[in-house]
């Protein structure tokens, strides 16, 4: 195995390109290292993405944030205002393994991982967060919802890189949540998960985004959930439709974590819970 | 295979070493500078017995490269007593019994000691929660979570 | 009474909480455990391991493999000794298969090189041709007449006959006619319970350093609760003699049962042989899920009449365990424990020990027992439900006492079930108000405890310190209690006894440190070896005196004459006595040698609260209290300790740790991701409460204390749950899914 310590993201694609056999970037590692370490992807090329300038950052960008890829869970819960604005992106990433896991770990290797099951790319897709992209013809700018394409799976290229993520500005009178079910109380991969962000008018939901995490191949972004909600003031009605929209947006897998009916039915408990966490932060923001 | 050069800080001491590019900062600490106080349970990250810090952030030292430690300031757990003065954290884990085997206490000394620099008036939960990634199977936690209590409140005392 | 019988009562250090000895090694990070050794010119090993449930090894090629630069050697079974029998050859099979792969993870061959990473990517170039045969992993599908057999003719003379050839062993028993039993009843509940295989999940992997020479001379160095048990089991595979091989315990990373087994000695052993090299094995976590000694997993019905006022009138229960691709899951356990703690003039208990394609099960803590405690308490739950009685006070009722005769056969002597049942229902929580949505749940539990080959040797210095040999290694601060002990006898400071794990050239024969006998056994043997000491110090007075040696006391670390007939002299204190032993008769070293029997049984009463979230299924567990007889306890907070660990290895079992096989017979939850054990956000502090009912057969009354405590939590969770979610589950793990499973059948019911 080959480990390249490249000065900026041009050097590093252009690594990725010329690399024979498989080729993995190195940020956090939290799942890169353990795929290693079981045989399970042992790559011929690693490209150690933290020498590059910027990707440690946290900046404002517009009304919104400019994350850099190496970022860690740790850091974002650190950093008050990005908490403030975006309470269940920075809850869904700091439910990513424990302390320690949170001293490495990053947003877009959770994204790149692929996993249906990644905690915060449910709260990415809600808050409509995008990620640039850099390759051999130049960079570009993608939503995240676009990047997941099959457990293991993304729309990246192998020789394409993702240099930062944008979560854009957070506005008037909105409010996110991220909940999971897992059976214990840390240390484990979703059985579901659900974000919700939204934005209120008085009492009345003007915009909302539902995700669904470990329910499908990929995350979803399910509009029949946000459209149950939204014009309504989450009364009871609209929260049985919100739950019944997620239930049935479920196309999941019998696994070792979890059953199609355990899954399909508690999706529609957290979208319920997580909604009523997001709508209350809505109300109380300015 | 050709090995990686390394200088890094642990516990204060530079040193240097040649490791695989495969090889974790676990694997180096271990086998190429005889700090066998770091355990590995897992190597997947999940127990916790391998915790170090590096630039004072916990994290699994099984989880990072022994290359990725270039540059980098990392304390184990033989760096936790100041030459034979122990850290009040050891005393009160003998003192409490808050081990029984002991093959996780380095790693939890490590991450309660972060959790202490960084947090000197923790809650049961919040300590609790921030051990989560430290597994024990013989205690059942109590005398730890006891031990690091006090340890805290004894701290506060003497600051 | 001479003093080698003398009871004590009157304590000054037994009972007391000093810092253990082996604290600061600990604190420090500088505790030697299992892959803490490290040896000039040692090769690492790993271990080739079959990916299938049941296979046929039609060729093994290693030439790859051995091309690999930096590789030394390779082993499969030829390299080991041949024609074993019984047990040996079980082991044998297990830790290297010869013609047929028995489940997931079963070695098929092992490789040295010159580092951990050339030895494993040379283990993946080992090529191997199997052909694979049908699989069972399932312990009623196993029973099952269509079920592919594990290997013929592997079942005992206990089976009758027509039962399929994975039963391998029967056990029949019980008293009285439980149809007239069951007949006097106002009420029988009959039921059938299922529980997963859990594993012992301690945190250290199995470890070891072995060299063996061409001269057949050996060393090991390992992670092991009984280093006389792998010296043994270690010769006997590579085809040497018992003494020849000398090994060391090294600190041990936990082991609840699972370390009483050799797994990757013998394999290090042959590598070394083959390369003459120290040779080093670690396994990975993945490898100790997949080939170490899980629990049994069982199906279970028990079937219990009860009077209107509580009365049990009769118990049965058929007790089926599956303990992987080899005899001897634990289902005589299972059925003796069943009913231990009642009082029954009707019990009939029938087991059955069944073959699977699952890793070889091995003890874990109480073996067998946790399951029997949750069908049968289950139950009782249950009729104190249905009949509106208080769960204490029907198991006060029916409790056995010194005198009964237990469901096992024997009469009980002195016992503390009735004491443990008093003190929980004195107990602040038993009578705490619950919040809305959670349940209470109570279970007894009991365990036998064991004796077991002992020896011990007690060697005095000159300054008057003392150092123990012991030969159990210390899994839970044994060290501290061993050292109280030598304090209490000779009347010294405890500071001054340093305790040793000795090796196998040191001691005579030590069994594992198993059957919770390591407190009792050792320390039994420990006093004796004092006592010994005592004797001999006071004959030393004696000579110096000039009086006899029965005129001689020994008291507050001093020799005193015995009263005023003995003469007039000066207390002679041990560190005096010690200075001068050189020139007075030379070393004073005691011993002592034996198999004590006198291991008195132990009761648990546990009271557990829990939360059920009905929406999900999940369960949290809000207060948790242990009630356990001890005995003695020599160092109160290791029996505290004890009791927590039990129990939240218990919670553990009870709701989230579980063994998941696929359809192809291969293990799904090789990790601690998916493999669940509690974390410390899952639990609550665990209350104690320790109960001492002084065991007749132990001169400070020990009983074992560690491995009771995890009889009674998987039915005092399971009744909790039950009571909380107000539907009864009859299957463990009770995992969110099966919990809204059950009250969506309950709701479907009406």
């Amino acid at each position: 195995m080959q480990y390249h310590t490249p000065g900026n993201f041009e050097d590093a694609v252009s690594i990725a390109a010329k690399a024979d056999g498989v080729t993995r970037f190195l940020a956090g590692g939290t799942d890169v290292l353990v795929q290693l370490r079981a045989d399970i992807v042992t790559p011929d090329v690693l490209i150690d993405i933290k020498k590059i300038d910027g990707v440690k950052d946290i900046a404002r960008e517009g009304g919104g944030w400019r994350i850099g890829v190496a970022v860690t869970g740790a850091e974002m819960s650190e950093h008050s205002e990005l908490e403030a604005e975006w309470p269940g992106l920075v809850e869904a990433m700091d439910l990513i393994g424990s302390t320690q896991v949170q001293g490495r770990a990053t947003l877009v290797g959770n994204l790149c991982n692929g996993s249906p099951a990644a905690d915060s790319v449910p709260a990415m897709f809600a808050a409509g967060a995008s990620v640039s992209i850099i390759g051999p013809n130049g960079s570009r700018k993608v939503a995240v919802a676009d990047i997941p394409t099959g457990p293991g799976r993304t729309s990246l290229e192998k020789d394409e890189a993702i240099t930062a993520v944008h979560i854009p500005a957070r506005g008037k009178n909105g409010g996110d949540a991220y909940l999971r079910f897992i059976p214990r109380t840390e240390m484990d991969i979703a059985v579901v998960g659900c974000g919700v962000n939204l934005r209120v008018d008085g009492d009345t939901i003007s915009e909302a985004r539902v995700s669904l995490g470990a329910v499908a191949p990929t995350v979803l972004l399910v509009q029949a959930a946000a459209d149950a909600i939204i014009g309504t003031s989450l009364d009871d009605a609209a929260m049985d439709a919100l739950a019944a929209a997620a239930s049935a947006a479920c196309n999941p897998i019998d696994d070792k974590r979890g059953t199609i009916k355990f899954r399909t039915h508690v999706a529609g408990v957290l979208a319920r819970r997580a909604a009523k966490i997001a709508y209350d932060r809505a109300r109380a923001s300015k | 295979m050709s090995m990686i050069h390394v200088t890094t800080t642990v516990n204060g001491d530079e040193v240097e070493f040649l490791c695989d590019p495969r090889e974790t900062l676990l694997d180096v600490l271990r086998d190429r500078l005889a700090l066998t106080g770091s355990k590995e349970g897992c190597g997947t990250g999940d127990c916790g017995a391998c915790s170090v810090t590096v630039d004072d952030r916990l994290v699994c030292s099984c989880l990072m490269l022994g290359a990725e430690a270039e540059g980098k300031s990392i304390a184990t757990v033989e760096g936790i007593a100041d030459g034979e003065e122990l850290h009040p954290l050891q005393t009160k884990f003998i003192e409490y019994a808050a081990l029984q085997c002991g093959i996780c206490t380095p790693g939890i000394l490590v991450a309660t000691k972060a959790l202490l620099e960084k947090k000197p008036d923790p809650t049961e939960t919040e300590v609790r929660y921030w051990l989560a990634g430290n597994l024990c199977r013989c205690t059942g936690y109590d005398k730890i979570i006891r031990a690091v209590m006090d340890t805290a409140a004894d701290l506060r005392k003497a600051s | 009474m001479g003093i080698n019988e003398k009871i004590t009562s009157d304590f000054k250090v037994v009972g007391t909480r000093p810092n253990r000895p082996d604290g600061v090694d600990k604190v420090t990070g500088r505790a030697k455990f299992g892959a803490d050794a490290y040896a000039p010119g040692m090769l690492h090993a790993a271990i080739v391991r079959s990916p299938h449930a049941h296979a046929r090894i039609v060729k093994i090629d290693t030439s790859k493999a051995e091309a690999l630069k930096g590789v030394k050697a390779v082993v499969t079974r030829a390299d080991f000794a041949e024609g074993l029998t019984g047990e040996n050859w079980n082991i044998l099979e297990n830790v290297m298969a010869s013609d047929t792969a028995l489940y997931d993870g079963h070695a098929v061959a092992a490789v040295a090189a010159t580092s951990a990473l050339v030895a494993r990517d040379a283990a993946k170039l080992v090529e191997i041709e199997y052909e694979q045969l049908p699989h069972v992993t399932d312990v009623d599908k196993a029973m099952a007449p269509d079920a592919p057999v594990i290997r013929e003719g592997a079942a005992d003379k206990s089976v009758p006959e027509g039962l399929h050839p994975n039963v391998v062993r029967y056990h029949d028993s019980g008293h009285g006619d439980v149809e007239a039993g069951f007949a006097e009843a106002d009420l029988v509940i009959e039921d059938h319970f299922k529980t997963e295989a859990t594993h012992q999940g301690y945190i250290e992997p199995h470890a070891c350093l072995a060299q063996l020479g061409p001269d057949g001379k050996g060393e090991v160095w390992c992670c092991t609760q009984g280093h006389f048990n792998v010296q043994k089991v270690c010769a006997a595979l590579v085809g040497t003699e018992t003494s020849q091989i000398r090994v060391t315990a090294s600190e041990i990373g936990g082991g609840f049962g699972g370390k009483t087994v050799v797994f990757i000695e013998p394999v290090a052993l042959a590598l070394s042989r083959k390369t003459n090299r120290p040779v080093k094995l670690v396994m990975s976590r993945s490898e100790v899920f997949r080939a170490t000694g899980p629990t049994a997993s069982t199906s279970m019905d028990v079937k219990i009449g009860m009077t209107k006022d509580g009365k049990i009138t009769a118990g049965k229960g058929v007790f089926r365990l599956q303990g992987g691709a080899f005899p001897g899951a634990p289902m005589e356990f299972t059925a003796m424990c069943a009913f231990a703690p009642y009082a029954l003039e009707n019990v009939h208990q029938i087991g059955y020990d069944v073959m699977s394609n699952r890793p070889k099960q091995a003890a874990y803590r109480a073996p067998g027992s946790p399951m029997a405690a949750f069908a049968v308490e289950s139950v009782i739950d249950e009729l104190c439900n249905q009949l509106g009685l208080d769960p204490i006070e029907v198991r006060l009722k029916n409790a056995s006492k010194q005198g009964t005769k237990a469901s096992f056969g024997p009469k009980f002597d002195r016992i503390g079930l009735v004491e443990t049942l008093e003190a929980a229902m004195a107990h602040p929580h038993f009578s705490a108000p619950l919040q809305p949505g959670q349940g209470r749940g109570i279970s007894c539990g009991f365990w036998f405890n064991h004796g077991g080959e002992t020896a011990v040797s007690l060697a005095l210095s000159e300054d008057g310190t003392v150092a123990l040999s012991v030969g159990t290694p210390d899994i839970g601060g044994s060290r501290a209690s061993m050292g109280q002990i030598v304090a209490e006898e000779l009347g010294i400071a405890y500071e001054s006894v340093r305790t040793t794990i000795a090796d196998t050239a040191t001691l005579g024969y030590n069994e594992i440190s198993h059957g919770s006998r390591v407190t009792y056994a050792t320390g039994l043997a420990t006093i004796k070896a004092a006592r010994d000491v005592v004797k001999k110090l006071s004959a030393r007075a004696a000579a110096k005196w000039g009086i006899d040696e029965e005129a001689v006391i020994w008291e507050d670390g001093c020799a005193k004459p015995a009263g005023p007939n003995a003469g007039e002299f000066e207390p002679l204190p041990l560190a005096k006595i010690a200075r001068s032993m050189g020139r007075t008769g030379g070393p004073i070293v005691g011993h002592y040698e034996a198999t004590p029997e006198g291991a008195g049984v132990s009761f648990a009463t546990h009271i557990v609260d829990a939360e059920v979230d009905k929406e999900t299924g999940q369960t949290k567990v809000v207060r948790y209290t242990v009630v356990q007889d001890a005995g003695k306890a020599i160092h109160p907070t290791y029996v505290e300790g004890q009791f927590q660990g039990g129990a939240a290895q218990g919670i553990g079992w009870a709701l989230n740790e579980e063994y998941i096989y696929g359809e192809d017979g291969r293990l799904q939850n090789s990790i601690f991701l998916d493999y669940r054990i509690p974390v410390a956000s899952d639990l609550p502090m665990i209350d104690t409460v320790i109960v001492e009912v002084p065991n007749p057969g132990h001169p400070y009354g020990v009983r074992g204390v560690g491995e009771t405590s995890i009889c009674p939590p998987l039915a005092a969770i399971a009744n909790a749950v039950s009571n909380a979610a107000g539907v009864r589950l009859r299957e463990l793990p009770m995992s969110p899914p099966r919990i809204l499973e059950a009250l969506e059948q309950q709701a479907a019911k009406g």
